[in-house]
């Protein structure tokens, strides 16, 4: 068994714990790389089949590619896909230029909320991982949240030898990272090994540039790069020396922006 | 935050490390030392940690960029664990930083819980102090024995050699007391960078490994593919037409083919297939720590929480065992009060039996007379399961030898299994039926072409109550009632029983339940509803019967004012002494319960 196969493992672990004990859950399906090898690991988990809902938020800002291949693969793949927009902030005239962390707040959080609250979901399985940023590398595998979707990094549960928090009182929720102990270089080996269909906007353009991290068209930069495809972004990645979400303008936006965002409800 | 810098080979699994200790003693500048002196921070991250220094108007610090938390920097503290990619020449490593502080053992235990080996940190100025011991004892308990002890900020006491042998001396004494030996004592500056990567001058009395060649020598933990095959049942799908048994080799191997074992049930089958999904080919076999799929040759009800093995490895089964635990709960862990038991996947409730020894951690003293503990100490105990678990012996098969504890919503404590001695009658009893219904030899009509033929599952009704409550009317109703409607009823009276099975027995009623108990499992075999009676007197009769009779459903009825137990059916005197309307009403329990299904059932 190698590296990789270990942390397969571990993940399709956690994705059954999950579909066990909570009746109404949901996985955030982002189009990014990081969610849809979470979602194949579910394909794995489930022998093939993805017993739980798909939720996209659309924040309307999205690189129009990303909507197609959503579309493409939901289809494909048999998902049940469920889009959640915050129509009403959108209507309001929120976009960007009111403020990054306003705008992220206003289209994904509440976005988010919105779509939780009209479906009654009561866990939600999300792809972050402990090495895109700080605060989470903190979380945990089951991570409990407060009815305004406040995260209490300063008391969370005890997790060991695969117990997690599976019970929780009323008004919270909780979030489940299967891919927590995963790297950007694991995602993209496993993504090489696995042959998982990817979205294209990763690979390089014929004038060098492309993607390390997908999010709104307005607040995601492109890198440098070459490589074209899986293969070379590996090989990119072994000799990286800049942070993934580098091009990630709500991240640089000051300090403590990300941890703020986090304890409010961002994913 | 990095996985950066040339790697090594992809094959080779990741080393997960665990750096722990007293709060103050340096473990988050350590950490922070090894990523830089290996190379191994992302470009910019540096530069980001030290921008906020100079937002904040503080001197720049390793522990900054690990402590990426705010409230992490204001305090100065680590909070929660973090986790910290970076390698050596050798090989990958993940370093878990868990934090020192009293109020964050949970976050310590965290961190370690998952760790191969563990770096144990102590400041030279300050010495031995309660996290360092009270860490010591949960790395014992969690089964880390791969230790090395760190003697940090050298510098503060001029690299004085007393100060380094007066601390080991003390330490290892310490250590010993648990049986852990720790591999090497490494006087460091973690801030200055002496003997992290290299050997420095300072000291030239040292002549041991640095830290990173310490951890280079820490050897992985083999996966338990030489132990007995154990497999806690997960989840059962029925996704598409196989009906696929979900869940985790704990330990050992299946492969297909083998004959399994599920506990406590002690039910049988082999295995047919190992699915997967998206791979080259179907598996024939799996190992240790894969997450796999198998179906069975045979349609048996197999639910989360049963153990799988093979025939001639299995796991112990019982409601009792001995435990080492320790407590992170806010409330106390004391005698009286109901937990949750999560032992792999098995979820039931429990309470504490007995208090064998309370102990504080951070001193390893007794705490006489004390039965409860409180958050942060330890205690040697019996813990009682109010249904039949199935666990080994940590010392045998760590991973399912070990719990948590769940108070409320909450994981409070952890614990190992330390024995298991079967004293009870119950525990002698329940290892006679598992030996039974292993040697048992099966009838080739299989249980549910019996029940397709009679309409109705067999069961046994046990109706309970005091003399003179109506029982034995009610239970010869019920069997007129049953066999009316075209069902296998019987009603197994204790009094033939005893005429003819038992009449060599004087007066063991020990002896001669468990022969009622035989002679009922023989009907139940053969597909009939049983109906018995007991006296309400006579509880542990009921609990034998039980055990007796499984895997077959036991239905209590009790007629009774003040109810006992947990009964399925409760009848008031009154309700009793219409026996048509109660047998009626027994009948409808035993149809929703899918067990009278009518004869055009079909399964």
């Amino acid at each position: 068994m190698d590296h990789l196969d270990e942390l397969e493992n571990q993940s399709i672990y956690i994705l059954r714990e999950a579909y066990k004990n909570f009746k109404n859950l949901a996985m955030l399906w982002s189009i990014g790389k990081d969610s849809t090898i979470m979602l194949w690991l579910a394909r794995k988990a489930f022998f093939g089949h993805v017993p739980i809902p798909l939720v996209h938020i659309d924040t309307t800002f999205k690189i129009p590619a990303m909507i197609e291949y959503r579309d493409h693969y939901a289809k494909e793949w048999n998902l049940n896909l469920v889009v959640g927009t915050n129509q009403k902030a959108l209507d309001e005239g929120m976009n960007h230029e009111k403020g990054r962390i306003v705008c992220c707040e206003a289209l994904k959080t509440q976005g988010l909320q919105l779509v939780m609250e009209e479906q009654g979901y009561t866990g939600l399985i999300l792809g972050i991982r402990r090495d895109e940023e700080g605060t989470r590398a903190k979380e945990r595998y089951f991570s409990p949240r407060d009815k305004n979707f406040e995260w209490n990094f300063k008391d969370q549960p005890p997790e060991l030898w695969d117990q997690y928090k599976t019970t929780f009182s009323e008004d919270t929720h909780i979030r489940i990272h299967p891919i927590l102990h995963w790297t950007e270089l694991n995602v993209w080996e496993y993504i090489l090994r696995e042959k998982i269909p990817i979205i294209d906007l990763y690979f390089a353009t014929p004038e060098g540039k492309r993607y390390r991290s997908l999010g709104c068209a307005p607040c995601t930069g492109s890198i440098d790069s070459t490589a074209k495809n899986v293969e070379e972004i590996v090989e990119e990645l072994k000799n990286a020396k800049t942070a993934e979400r580098s091009g990630r303008a709500q991240d640089q936006e000051n300090t403590y922006a990300m941890q703020k965002l986090r304890a409010r409800g961002y994913m | 935050m990095g996985n950066n810098g040339s790697a090594p080979d992809l094959s080779t699994r990741l080393m997960r490390m665990v750096i722990v200790g007293h709060v103050d003693h340096g473990k988050s500048t350590l950490v922070g030392r090894l990523l830089s002196d290996t190379g191994s921070l992302p470009e910019g991250k540096l530069d980001f940690v030290k921008n906020i220094c100079d937002q904040q108007g503080k001197t720049f610090e390793f522990a900054f960029l690990l402590d990426a938390l705010q409230e992490e920097q204001e305090q100065g503290i680590t909070i929660d664990t973090s986790q910290i990619f970076f390698h050596t020449a050798k090989r990958k490593y993940v370093i878990i930083d868990a934090p020192g502080h009293k109020e964050f053992l949970k976050n310590m235990v965290t961190g370690a819980a998952d760790a191969e080996a563990a770096l144990l940190l102590i400041d030279a100025k300050e010495g031995v102090q309660e996290q360092s011991r009270r860490h010591g004892y949960i790395l014992k308990l969690l089964g880390l024995t791969q230790v090395a002890v760190v003697i940090n900020k050298m510098d503060l006491v001029g690299y004085d050699e007393n100060v380094y042998t007066k601390i080991k001396t003390e330490y290892s004494s310490f250590l010993e007391s648990l049986g852990v030996e720790a591999k090497e004592f490494i006087p460091v500056s973690a801030k200055l960078g002496t003997n992290i990567a290299e050997l420095k001058d300072e000291m030239p009395w040292y002549k041991g490994p640095t830290v990173l060649n310490m951890l280079d020598q820490f050897e992985k933990k083999p996966r338990p593919d030489h132990l007995p095959f154990r497999f806690p049942v997960q989840d059962v799908y029925k996704f598409d037409e196989r009906r696929i048994i979900a869940g985790r080799v704990e330990s050992g191997k299946l492969k297909v083919g083998d004959r399994v074992i599920f506990s406590p049930s002690n039910k049988q089958a082999v295995v047919k297939t190992i699915e997967a999904w998206s791979v080259p080919e179907q598996p024939t076999f799996a190992t240790s720590s894969e997450s796999i799929g198998f179906t069975l040759d045979e349609q048996i009800f197999v639910e989360r929480g049963d153990v799988c093995t093979l025939m001639d490895e299995l796991p112990i089964v019982s409601t009792t065992f001995d435990a080492n635990v320790f407590w992170m709960g806010q409330r106390n862990l004391e005698k009286g009060r109901k937990f949750t038991i999560k032992l792999n996947t098995q979820e039931v409730e429990c309470e504490v039996h007995e208090f064998k020894k309370a102990i504080d951690a951070s001193t390893l003293e007794t705490l006489t007379n004390q039965d409860y503990i409180a958050k942060n100490d330890v205690a040697e105990l019996t813990l009682k399961t109010r249904s039949p678990v199935a666990f080994d012996l940590f010392g045998s098969i760590a991973t399912t030898g070990r719990f948590v504890l769940v108070d409320e919503y909450d994981v409070c404590g952890g614990g190992i299994i330390t024995t298991y001695t079967p004293t009870t009658h119950e525990d002698k009893l329940r290892d006679e039926v598992r030996t039974r219904d292993f040697n048992w030899i099966k009838s080739d009509i299989k249980p549910e072409e019996r029940a397709y033929r009679n309409g109705h599952r067999a069961a046994l009704i046990l109706i309970t109550g005091d003399p003179g409550s109506g029982k034995g009317p009610l239970a010869r109703k019920l069997e007129h009632s049953l066999f009316q409607n075209n069902f296998q009823s019987y009603l197994l009276d204790r009094r033939n029983v005893n005429l003819g099975v038992s009449a060599d027995l004087r007066s063991s009623e020990e002896e001669s339940a468990r022969r009622l108990g035989e002679v009922a499992k023989l009907f139940l075999d053969a597909g009939h509803v049983v109906i018995s009676t007991s006296n309400a007197f006579h509880r542990e009769d009921q609990e034998d019967l039980k055990l007796l009779a499984n895997p077959y459903q036991v239905i209590e009825v009790q007629v009774s004012s003040k109810p006992a137990g947990e009964p399925d059916i409760l009848l008031s005197l009154d309700e009793a002494q219409n026996a048509a309307e109660a047998s009626s009403k027994i009948q409808n329990f035993l149809k929703e319960k899918k067990i009278l299904m009518g004869h055009n059932y079909s399964i």
